[in-house]
């Protein structure tokens, strides 16, 4: 048995720790979160105003015309459980013109105009409330891939991208993310119906605890099929973590000179902080 | 003879070694008011720790005449300092280094030996390994100091011992990893059974001061210790949060606890030098 628990007292220290010092070494001391109703959002949420305090946390709520009313309502239990600023920013009316410019568009396109969407709403608040935008993607959607490139994976800083799916469960279980939230299925909500784990062909128990085989354990793929995972599920996985490594890392530049960002040009975030 | 330990678990800037060197002075104020003898802080702890590039525009030399350690070299004239540093040789080789301070001397400089190249860590690309462990005697009498990656391997300390060494000063800038379902880290957890370990083996005492804060999405564990050489936990700090740890050692304990059990006695280094010849020769 692959036991992925945490002590959840424990991740919440080094977590509220990680935002408060990450955000006010470089002179802030507010975040931005684009709260969606799902869980990693609210997880996300609920780090944050335990941080930096709920008066400095702006949770933005970013529908559109399709979006379900479920997303907003569970959205707005996070804001009225933690007492933080927010704000709903309709999206229809940005991305509408696009879609009309370009009527074939599908599923994919708009999806991903949406998140993109929603990236330029809160790196504005950003600069009106003058916070931080703090990520809300987890490790098993990171590893696979699953979301949109400057869109919900644009960020200042992300307190869960090391917590598979199922580590953020336990974990908004026990900061008290409210229960409607912990219950549904996990959806980017951005056509009627969709569900993640639909989209992905697999489960997030499966995805994560062959992740963590495959990521944490270092095991092989032929290591998974032996430990009991089924060999189409371990490869489907296994290529989309490879095909979606781009995502994961800073376009790379093309090196001409002696000294080159990316290559040998090496400090961190938090050099002179 | 009693020494009292005081461990600087603090939090540091990257790469702003002014700003570090001020809290290290006001500490040792702090540490001397509490009648502490000896002041231990991290690796690195006048630097910050993932330094990269940052490497060769801090470094400083450890003597009178350098802006840094002429303060820190004062300050040692009521109480004894380790501070963590990079040290820039003659030739301009830069080491993780550590320098053990006393009345107004530098008593010893280690580089550290092991430099971890694997994993999240990438010491080896930036710095130069040292080559020497050795003990040196202080007023409290013979020691030996460890940086981190060092004491992860088993032979430094045995050496410090056979060097007479019997007090290990051990820093660390130690990133906390290997979260579970366990009361700790798992690299919290694996340092503190080393360092009991070492403590008991060698009969000795272990003063281990770890770092905290973050460095990027890096987490710095702290919980710095001191066992004594019954292998008995004396002190420990908090983990995650800054803190001057106080530990009253009572030298004296050394003498009872090899009474009862001489390991060091009877060690048989013969033994270990003709074997390890021949291991290292038939490999």
């Amino acid at each position: 048995m692959i036991d992925l628990s945490i002590n959840p007292a424990l991740a919440r220290k080094i977590l509220t720790g990680f935002l408060r010092t990450e955000i006010t070494r470089v002179n802030f001391r507010k975040a931005v979160i684009g709260l969606s109703g799902g869980i990693d959002s609210a997880l996300s949420c609920f780090l944050a105003a335990e941080a930096l305090g709920p008066e400095n946390v702006l949770a933005v709520r970013m529908p559109y015309r399709t979006s379900s009313p479920d997303s907003l309502e569970h959205a707005q239990l996070v804001i009225d459980a933690l007492g933080v600023q927010s704000l709903t920013v309709d999206i229809t009316e940005m991305v509408e013109p696009l879609f009309s410019r370009f009527p074939e568009m599908d599923n994919l396109r708009k999806g991903n105009v949406m998140a993109r969407a929603r990236m330029i709403v809160l790196y504005d608040q950003s600069a009106a409330f003058r916070g931080l935008v703090v990520g809300t993607g987890n490790k098993t959607e990171l590893l696979l891939g699953y979301s949109t490139l400057y869109g919900d994976s644009a960020c200042a800083l992300n307190p869960i991208g090391d917590l598979y799916k199922t580590q953020v469960r336990q974990l908004a279980r026990a900061v008290g993310v409210p229960e409607p939230i912990l219950a549904k299925p996990p959806s980017a909500d951005l056509w009627v119906g969709q569900t993640d784990e639909e989209e992905l062909g697999f489960t997030y128990e499966q995805a994560d605890q062959l992740l963590y085989l495959l990521v944490d354990q270092r095991y092989s793929p032929e290591d998974c099929v032996a430990a009991g995972f089924d060999a189409s599920l371990v490869r489907a996985v296994m290529e989309r973590v490879r095909r979606n490594h781009f995502k994961r890392i800073l376009p790379p530049i093309a090196k001409l000179g002696n000294r080159t960002i990316g290559y040998d040009f090496l400090y961190l975030r938090d050099w002179g902080t | 003879m009693t020494l009292t330990i005081a461990l600087a678990q603090i939090n540091t800037t990257l790469g702003n070694v002014e700003r570090n060197l001020e809290k290290h002075l006001a500490l040792a104020k702090e540490a001397r008011k509490s009648d502490a003898d000896l002041l231990i802080f991290p690796e690195l702890s006048l630097t910050g720790y993932v330094l990269q590039d940052l490497a060769s525009a801090v470094a400083h030399r450890p003597r009178r005449d350098d802006p840094v350690f002429r303060p820190l070299l004062e300050a040692s004239q009521d109480i004894d300092l380790v501070v963590g540093f990079v040290d820039e040789d003659s030739r301009s080789r830069f080491y993780i280094a550590a320098a053990y301070l006393s009345r107004g001397e530098v008593l010893h400089v280690h580089h550290k030996v092991y430099l971890p190249t694997y994993g999240l860590f990438d010491e080896g690309r930036f710095f130069a390994w040292g080559d020497s462990v050795r003990a040196f005697d202080t007023r409290f009498g013979r020691m030996g100091i460890l940086i981190c990656e060092d004491f992860w391997h088993a032979s430094p300390p045995y050496l410090l011992w056979l060097d007479g060494a019997d007090t290990l000063l051990l820093t660390s800038a130690s990133p906390g990893r290997g979260l579970g379902s366990g009361e700790q880290l798992a690299s919290a957890q694996w340092v503190e059974h080393i360092n009991r370990a070492y403590a008991s083996l060698y009969t000795v005492f272990v003063a281990h001061a770890n770092r905290v804060g973050y460095e990027d999405g890096l987490n710095f564990w702290g919980g710095s210790t001191v066992f004594d050489p019954d292998g008995d936990l004396l002190a420990r700090g908090p983990y995650h949060e800054e803190a001057l740890t106080l530990a009253e050692v009572d030298l004296r304990q050394i003498h009872r606890t090899r009474a009862r059990l001489p390991l060091l006695r009877d060690e048989r280094t013969a033994l270990v030098r003709r074997e390890l010849n021949r291991i290292l020769q038939d490999n």
